[in-house]
């Protein structure tokens, strides 16, 4: 469903990807661990389709149309309202009417937007805006989601809705990958690990019932190792 | 077919939305339009050179820089929080984003050219009334060219620094063709001429918005995805 062969890209004489390749299969669920730097953020830019790697190619079964992306910027606009930008963002993933009412409705209910949805998105804070963003990025029902620090910003009653949502995802089949610094998010969704140090894939394995902790100890000896 | 024009639209209503939540570029326009004909009115003197030969220059002059305030915007609204990102890594057709833009930009200019042009008569004494058909025919044949090739330049320079004023210069050498045809036109309109003598000028106007409009629908995709 999502897979990646040789991925490579550098920004001058820095490497933020060196020849990372995986592959991913329906309900499958990839944590990708790595200090600030890593080129997290780049691989999945480039999983996305937002960037063109310089070496190796990224492909998801079934194109833009089922990619998700949660980012650091939010694609949302200021001056409309949560609702609006919903709905924008919807059309634009050619969701049609009803379904987009209805799926809007849906998420503002669970992310606790209700009270926001008829206003600007400008005038929402931090966290709320973050909840908005991943409404924008599920409007569409994507088959794979890329998230890059997606627990940012968020409350402990948000970011337990958020896994609860993309548990649910997983359950359906839909591939997810996580990208973060923060070792305890995220280790609960995952079926598969990889630890991401100066552009490459220190250790990449499946999660294989391992605890926050254990991960969290894998994490800082396979990347004081490298 | 009808498929991209459908979202050419979404993309359109939604600028116009926003355009229409913030009124910031198009009160500036109109605001620009009504100073920019005060001063000409002021600046010349009626006894040296006769209004009626003065005017169709004047006109002109003036909707090509408040276009310029539109042109200027249409992209200016997708840097906010990246949602140019967004549409790019979407399944939007780059297509349907140039077309949703320049329907958009047409309808700002149109907007500014209909407050315009009651000013102009107003502050000129212009009698148009007898050719107000056919000058508003000219005038959508001159904004179409020069819209087109604008909001390709506007996709172009909106990374770069300067934005507002890179703009000007690429698109101004442009727009000397259009600009020509419709200051040619405009006079002969106003000075009582019969629409048969300026043919080969409208001619040229539409041979330049079938051609600009193609050719910046072509080189739209390049130009964003670089």
């Amino acid at each position: 469903m999502l897979s990646a062969e040789g991925l490579s890209h550098a920004f001058g004489s820095v490497r933020a990807l060196d020849g990372i390749s995986f592959q991913l299969e329906a309900g499958h669920t990839l944590a990708v661990f790595g200090p600030n730097g890593a080129g997290k953020t780049t691989l999945l830019k480039v999983l996305a389709g937002l960037l063109r790697p310089q070496q190796g190619r990224a492909a998801v079964r079934g194109g833009p149309r089922a990619i998700g992306w949660i980012g650091h910027q939010s694609f949302l606009y200021g001056h409309l309202t949560v609702s609006e930008n919903l709905r924008f963002w919807a059309s634009i993933y050619r969701v049609d009417a009803a379904t987009q009412q209805r799926r809007a409705a849906d998420l503002i209910a669970r992310l606790g937007l209700g009270e926001w949805a008829q206003r600007p998105v400008a005038a929402l804070s931090r966290g709320l805006m973050q909840r908005a963003t991943i409404a924008r990025a599920l409007m569409h029902e994507p088959t794979v989601l890329l998230l890059d620090e997606p627990f940012t910003g968020l409350d402990l009653a948000a970011a337990a809705e958020l896994r609860r949502l993309l548990g649910e995802l997983v359950g359906k089949g839909r591939v997810v990958v996580i990208a973060t610094h923060n070792v305890d998010e995220g280790v609960e969704l995952a079926t598969e690990i990889a630890f991401q140090h100066r552009g490459r894939f220190v250790q990449f394995s499946p999660r294989a019932g391992r605890s926050g902790p254990q991960v969290a100890d894998a994490y800082r000896k396979a990347v004081a190792g490298a | 077919m009808l498929e991209p024009l459908k979202l050419a639209w979404v993309v359109a209503r939604k600028d116009l939305l926003l355009e229409f939540r913030t009124r910031t570029a198009i009160l500036s326009a109109v605001v620009f339009t009504a100073l920019v004909l005060t001063v000409f009115n002021f600046g010349r003197d009626p006894t040296a050179v006769p209004t009626i030969e003065l005017a169709p220059s004047i006109l002109w002059v003036t909707f090509t820089f408040a276009a310029m305030l539109a042109l200027n915007r249409a992209f200016a609204l997708e840097l906010e929080n990246q949602a140019l990102e967004g549409l790019l890594v979407s399944p939007l057709s780059r297509t349907s984003l140039y077309w949703g833009k320049l329907i958009a930009n047409l309808v700002f200019v149109a907007v500014v050219e209909a407050v315009g042009l009651p000013l102009f008569v107003l502050f000129f004494d212009v009698p148009v009334w007898h050719v107000l058909l056919p000058l508003v025919g000219v005038i959508a044949l001159a904004t179409i060219g020069f819209v087109a090739v604008g909001t390709l330049f506007s996709a172009m320079v909106i990374r770069t620094r300067f934005a507002e004023l890179m703009l000007p210069v690429l698109l101004l050498p442009f727009l000397i063709p259009p600009l020509m045809g419709a200051v040619q036109v405009t006079a002969r309109l106003l000075g009582g001429r019969p629409v048969a003598e300026v043919l080969g000028w409208l001619r040229l106007l539409a041979a330049y918005d079938i051609v600009f409009v193609t050719l910046s629908t072509l080189l739209f995709p390049p130009t964003v995805d670089e």
